[in-house]
């Protein structure tokens, strides 16, 4: 994996891998989608010549569709801002929408394949009705999915444009009201910060950004898109820590939100795999938030460093299903408490053999 | 190159072990693809549709387009294949006597899903004194018949599925793979060409009867030359029609070439215009026929637009 690594650092070399490494990378880079960002950042180290023209052809595709997936995106966020004026609600983004618009390094070839906001729980009901006003619906019909977002879950079953087809994820908190973690999404919203030139368009402020991509990553079950979660981690505290102040703010942060288990997770992952640099007291004041022993700290490691790697053969070994199966559960008891848990996964096995109720 | 191995040198048993085992790597211009499969359907398939291929360079230091395969799943009852892209299996399982068509349809999804560099349209395209005739048509229009019979009647086939087009320079890149015959035809392009060569035929699948007909070893000698597209025909295979042409619009041809290209929005405004160039110089045409012999006689008398028509 290390070829692929080396691509998505500080300091890409193309010309150093041989066209067998070549083959793994795009191979690996498919799987995690992050082949588009290995396009970008060769050419924005004015690399593009040293890739060879094969591996190049598929670099090429991936960045062309990364483009035009942001170009649409911009598009996009202006019509929701303009259907949510009505509500008086602005539009606050989250994930790759916020890393575009904010035009962050994370940004560079992020594939964005839908749009995420976060609203005031309290709006919720406006903001449903001023997107439905406006083209978008609801398109899972299934009364039991939808009875399990609203009543459970931290964001509405995604809503389809009728027209365009392009989805919406609408967020009333960062992760699901069961999980242990509850951070206010007021405060959030309090910090969040306009971007200029956009009226009505909002990301959130730089530790917030980070503190939610960690909690959203850590709170995953399914880590299909665990290595991009890390690669976006390693780029968003790359940038923001070249403002004075940063780190100190991050754990001020962390704490005042209940946040600072997925952000020592964080921070110690995107380290281990991106060797992001971090500042090793900014870890050390995060461990009391973790199982300190150990043997806990290496069932960890064993778990997440095989769980955030490409989901390919090439980058598996025999424990991986283990750590990812062990993740998959684990990430279930983090949203829901067990007597919730259950029933529900039981309801979604059996799924196709109970009557379906009408919505 | 030429010192390059073709898939005919290899024996069966040679075939079935790379397909079992660290896979057949073979070049499929513009690409070059790894196949592994345990299925003797696609064994068969392979060595006798892709016999005049060039195997991949076997020096382990190569690079591939795409890591495919078809697995066997659920041997003991009503046998199932599935086509995997790396781990990746974007299609649900069909039965195994499907495993060789299973095999095109992925690729095909491979260049349309993961080759953003061209425009793919959805056409069959091939090429004769230097000028291309490109076919865009709903499945059942009888495409792939037509372009079956132009094929063997001398026309170069670049491709009867994927017309792929550089955006920039309006050029069409060759992909000569067989070509998918369906039901009634397979007999039709048999009893005309009975020297032709046919894939394992497929009973029952979605689209009823399929068997892949080899591309022509002068196509596939000349993969590697684009083509400049000077005709755009819309067949309509109609049963008992009299031949009938007639000249369509620009603008419609443009919308009807949008409407089947998989991927002219990634390109947006590049896109279309790209696609505007395209139908800007050339012919486009509605083509309805019963006869195929009619129909090929036509072809045979097209002449290139004069660049003095184009408006």
């Amino acid at each position: 994996m290390q070829p692929l690594l080396n691509l998505l650092g500080p300091a890409p070399k193309p010309q150093r891998l041989s066209l067998a490494e070549w083959d793994l990378v795009v191979r690996q880079a498919r799987r995690a989608h992050v082949l588009a960002r290995i396009a970008a950042l060769v050419q924005a180290h004015g690399a593009w010549a040293a890739v060879p023209p094969a591996p190049r052809q598929h670099l090429a595709s991936a960045l062309a569709l990364a483009t035009r997936q942001q170009r649409e995106l911009r598009f996009e966020v202006a019509q929701i801002a303009r259907a949510l004026q009505p509500a008086g609600v602005p539009v606050v983004l989250l994930k790759g929408g916020a890393y575009a618009l904010a035009g962050l390094q994370a940004s560079l070839g992020r594939m964005v394949s839908d749009v995420d906001i976060l609203v005031p729980h309290e709006c919720l009901a406006d903001v449903e009705t001023a997107l439905m006003m406006a083209g978008w619906v609801h398109t899972n019909h299934d009364a039991y999915d939808q009875h399990y977002y609203r009543t459970w879950m931290h964001e509405l079953p995604p809503m389809r444009h009728l027209q365009r087809g392009t989805v919406l994820d609408v967020h009333h908190a960062l992760v699901p009201a069961t999980a242990r973690a509850r951070p206010s999404t007021q405060r959030l919203l309090q910090a969040a910060q306009a971007l200029p030139g956009q009226p009505g368009v909002c990301v959130l402020a730089p530790a917030d950004m980070v503190l939610h991509s960690a909690a959203h990553l850590f709170h995953e079950s399914d880590f299909a898109h665990g290595f991009r979660g890390v690669v976006d981690l390693d780029a968003l505290l790359r940038e923001f820590a070249m403002v004075p102040g940063f780190w100190p703010e991050l754990l001020e942060r962390a704490a005042a939100l209940g946040l600072q288990w997925p952000l020592h997770h964080a921070l110690r992952y995107a380290q281990a795999i991106m060797q992001t640099p971090v500042p090793p007291s900014t870890v050390a004041a995060l461990a009391p938030s973790v199982c300190q022993r150990d043997w806990q700290h290496r069932l960890r490691d064993a778990l997440y460093l095989r769980t955030l790697r490409p989901d390919h053969a090439s980058t598996a070994d025999a424990w991986t299903p283990l750590a990812r199966g062990l993740l998959y559960l684990n990430g279930h008891r983090l949203r829901m408490p067990l007597h919730l848990l259950l029933p529900h996964l039981a309801r979604k096995a059996l799924g196709g053999l109970l009557p379906k109720e009408k919505p | 190159m030429s010192t390059q191995r073709r898939l005919s040198s290899l024996s069966r048993p040679q075939l079935d072990r790379l397909l079992c085992g660290e896979g057949l790597g073979i070049v499929i211009p513009p690409f070059v693809v790894r196949v592994r499969s345990p299925i003797p359907v696609v064994a068969d398939g392979l060595e006798r549709l892709y016999s005049d291929h060039l195997l991949a360079p076997h020096d382990g230091a190569g690079f591939f387009d795409f890591h495919v395969a078809v697995e066997a799943r659920r041997p003991w009852f009503r046998p199932l294949c599935v086509f995997a892209l790396d781990d990746r299996q974007p299609f649900t399982p069909l039965a195994q006597g499907e495993a060789f068509a299973l095999f095109e349809w992925g690729l095909n999804w491979c260049v349309t899903s993961h080759c953003h560099q061209w425009i793919s349209l959805h056409a069959a395209v091939l090429e004769r004194g230097g000028r291309a005739v490109v076919l865009p048509a709903p499945p059942g229009a009888g495409k792939s018949t037509l372009c079956a019979a132009l094929m063997l009647r001398g026309w170069r086939l670049l491709s009867d599925e994927l017309t792929l087009l550089e955006p920039g320079s309006g050029w069409v890149v060759p992909s000569p793979r067989p070509i998918s015959l369906k039901n009634a035809s397979i007999d039709v392009i048999l009893e005309r060409n009975p020297g032709c060569v046919l894939g394992p035929v497929a009973h029952d699948t979605q689209k009823g009867t399929v068997a892949h007909l080899k591309v022509l070893p002068e196509s596939l000698a000349r993969a590697e030359e684009r083509a400049l597209p000077a005709w755009v025909v819309f067949p309509r295979y109609e049963r008992g029609a009299a031949l009938q042409v007639q000249p369509r619009a620009k603008a419609t041809t443009v919308v009807e070439l949008a409407r089947n290209s998989f991927n002219q929005h990634v390109h947006g405004r590049a896109g279309f215009e790209a696609l505007v160039r395209l139908v800007d110089a050339c012919d486009s045409f509605d083509l309805r026929y019963s006869e195929l012999d009619q129909a090929l006689a036509w072809f045979d008398a097209l002449q290139p637009p004069s660049p003095a028509g184009v408006s």
